[in-house]
């Protein structure tokens, strides 16, 4: 690794207040999105720890490392924070923040402050979920849904639990209503929607159901804090009330939330296989709409989660059928990637391999939800280690590994400097074995009959559990290489000019890192498209 | 270095927005009303019959007047007429706590009938009853919160008027509180004759 001096710091030195204060009341979106990335990433390490518990728990049947009171508590705290803290904000609010206003020309999102105050209510959301694991009757145990009524009967930590997601939530409106207001009004001129990166398009899209979706979950989280403290009944059978209500008000949320987490994956992948392939992106306004008709036709389909829980056979069959809708823009999604890389000039730098076993993972686990979506199989599957696999497949081989794509994409953009590509290319490859090995074997043995959440388990599911913990080694080793080469990169990495990548799009004509207000006393106009890669030439480093 | 941005037509649009999330916030607790009401339709008359309409009638009439005071005092400060203003804003937060006294002495009274979430009395009723009055509970709650929250914005704000931070050439942010404040009123408009008339 080439030792340099980085001459140029951008917006770290720039700043009205100096020191930490200059970070903790900063209105600049590149700071707000550093300060999200920093926490996002620890969580994700904490909630990865977590996983690795479950998965050891797992390696036989019988008790190994913990308790079973323990184990539930492991892999709700797990689901909490993977799922609210982690794979919700990641893309949309620490990627989005960073590179959304610059991709469009602008110097700042529509609301700095609301911005600021967001990751504020990030940050207490986020604390007060970990403070729930230490403090009170014990760690919440009821699984990262919250279901009635085991929750409203629980004595562990729940309702401080619930709260926690009830901020976080709202964190995630104002990113939301930040990200829809700036898209419509802060263009630079010349950024007509045809010309938006496929990023925004995709934010924009996660942006509505942010907005549309998420104040559902509050209301039903309130609910069951509230039937919790006052032990009102409104979940309770015997009082009249109705548990499957807890589930649709929950799903209508949270099944859009699944998009939020999945499109802005989706719009990274966009923007990572054109420049790596040096071909424009094949059908702009398919994958432009593509997104929309995800984000609509996904919030539909939340009753798919309750096949089993009792609902008429004629409401099953319309939201299969709606279920399979979802299906036909993802499709077109993987189609387009796939016409994009045809006779493209593909060079398998780090964030390409990332954007190409996303591709991969996605597919699968997104046949795996048709087999989840048809009734019939999933009344076999359902609350099976299969159902694990397949979110998993989508939510970590998707989204996960679309934030390892932006994480190598977008950082030497950010820091200035370039991490080793050898020890990136070493650490994919770990980690996309691992990855499939770990969820392949739990979507097998799920088929096989294995229930989720159970502590314990049959002898005859034994190997595929062995196998499922040992993969789930190698992801680990694969994450701690990825992070380190990383963190080395940002640290004394050799420096990075414009644009390294050779990419298109606005944020690589600004200096890296980028000044304060991302283009200097005069705003862009943009004269061509996100992809025309004619006369665009990378920087050597 | 940073250079002033300044949009009111992007401040209003996120208002909306924001608007909108407070209306899916509240309808899922009308869905929960409109399930109940399909499951209970009798116990629902029943127990819509034991609320006061007096008090309820009484804040109908408080709030829609406050969203009046309200909005002639955007047009006031329009007109740069500040000493207006703030007496139409405070006018509004009077009748804010209007309502909250009024609905506290409501509550008083069913609390003190023994009607409230989670009480015996209430789960001897049965449980459609039940379920009305912990929706009504819940919902007039959040909804009273929510009148709290209002009050509290355009206090705030009165003060930013009088220190002349809110002017006639910028007065967007009085304009999303009174945005703001007309929401609150508008889902009284729907909690009033759900809990208190059509049954």
């Amino acid at each position: 690794m080439t030792q340099s001096t980085l001459t140029y710091n951008g917006f770290y030195s720039e700043s009205p207040r100096p020191g930490i204060l200059g970070w903790l009341l900063s209105t600049d979106h590149k700071r707000i999105g550093i300060m999200y990335l920093c926490c996002i990433t620890t969580m994700f390490i904490v909630g990865a720890c977590l996983g690795i518990a479950i998965r050891l728990e797992l390696i036989a049947p019988g008790p190994t490392i913990m308790g079973p009171q323990t184990y539930n508590a492991t892999f709700t705290v797990h689901g909490i924070i993977m799922i609210f803290m982690f794979i919700i904000p990641s893309v949309p609010a620490a990627f989005g923040n960073l590179v959304l206003p610059i991709q469009i020309g602008a110097r700042d999102v529509s609301f700095p402050k609301v911005n600021l105050i967001s990751w504020y209510c990030y940050v207490i959301g986020a604390v007060l979920a970990l403070f729930s694991i230490f403090t009170g009757t014990g760690a919440p145990d009821t699984g990262w849904t919250f279901y009635v009524p085991f929750s409203t009967h629980t004595n562990t930590n729940v309702s401080l639990a619930a709260f926690a997601a009830f901020m976080l939530g709202f964190s995630s409106i104002l990113t939301g209503i930040n990200f829809v207001t700036t898209i419509h009004r802060l263009r630079a001129k010349g950024m007509t929607w045809g010309r938006l990166p496929m990023f925004v398009w995709t934010l924009y899209a996660t942006a509505w159901i942010q907005v549309l979706a998420t104040p559902m979950l509050g209301i039903t989280l309130v609910l069951v804090i509230l039937e919790r403290t006052f032990g009102a009944g409104l979940f309770d059978a015997a009082r009249g009330g109705d548990p499957i209500m807890f589930q649709h008000l929950f799903w209508i949320y949270s099944h859009p939330a699944v998009y939020i987490m999945i499109l802005p994956g989706m719009g990274v992948i966009s923007e990572v296989i054109p420049v790596f392939a040096r071909k424009p992106l094949f059908g702009y306004w398919a994958m432009a709409f593509s997104s929309l008709a995800i984000a609509f036709a996904g919030s539909l389909v939340w009753a798919h989660h309750m096949y089993a829980s009792g609902m008429s056979d004629f409401a099953i069959l319309v939201f299969s059928f709606l279920t399979f809708i979802v299906a036909i823009p993802s499709a077109i999604k993987v189609f387009n990637w796939v016409s994009t890389l045809y006779k493209g000039s593909i060079e398998l730098a780090p964030p390409m391999l990332y954007a190409l076993s996303f591709i991969f993972n996605f597919s699968i686990g997104g046949l795996g939800g048709l087999a989840l979506g048809a009734a019939a199989s999933d009344i076999h599957l359902t609350d099976t280690t299969f159902v694990v696999g397949h979110f998993h497949y989508t939510m970590f081989g998707g989204l996960g590994f679309a934030f390892f794509a932006a994480l190598h994409y977008w950082l030497p953009k950010f820091t200035g400097r370039m991490y080793n590509h050898k020890i990136a290319v070493i650490a994919w490859a770990l980690l996309f074995v691992g990855f499939n090995v770990t969820y392949m074997a739990m979507q097998a043995v799920g088929i096989q009959g294995m229930p989720r959440r159970y502590y314990d388990y049959l002898p005859e599911f034994f190997p595929l559990n062995l196998v499922s913990t040992i993969g789930s080694w190698v992801l680990a080793i694969g994450l701690i290489m990825m992070f380190v080469n990383l963190w080395q990169g940002m640290r004394k990495g050799p420096v990075v000019g414009k644009n390294p990548w050779g990419a298109a799009t606005l944020e690589w004509t600004v200096p890296s890192p980028p000044p304060m207000d991302n283009f200097g006393p005069d705003d862009p106009v943009v004269t061509r498209g996100p992809y025309e890669f004619k006369g665009v030439v990378a920087d050597e480093y | 270095m940073s250079i002033e941005h300044r949009d009111d037509t992007g401040a209003r649009f996120g208002m909306w927005l924001f608007l909108y999330t407070e209306v899916i916030l509240f309808s899922g607790l009308f869905i929960l009303y409109a399930v109940s009401l399909a499951k209970f339709p009798v116990q629902f008359a029943e127990a819509s019959h034991k609320l006061n309409i007096y008090f309820g009638t009484v804040n109908t009439l408080v709030l829609l007047t406050s969203s009046l005071t309200i909005a002639l005092a955007i047009t006031a400060i329009q007109r740069n007429q500040i000493k207006r203003t703030l007496l139409l804003s405070a006018m509004t937060i009077a009748l804010a706590l209007v309502f909250l006294i009024n609905k506290y002495f409501e509550w008083s009274a069913e609390i003190g009938h023994g009607i409230y979430p989670g009480s015996e009395h209430l789960a001897e009723m049965g449980p459609g009853v039940t379920t009305f009055f912990n929706l009504y509970y819940f919902t007039a709650g959040l909804h009273g919160l929510h009148v709290l929250i209002g009050g509290t914005l355009i206090s705030i704000v009165s003060i930013m008027v009088a220190k002349g931070k809110v002017t006639a050439e910028r007065y967007t942010l009085l304009e999303n509180s009174a945005l703001y404040w007309h929401l609150v009123d508008l889902v009284w408009i729907f909690l009033f004759p759900l809990y208190y008339l059509i049954l």
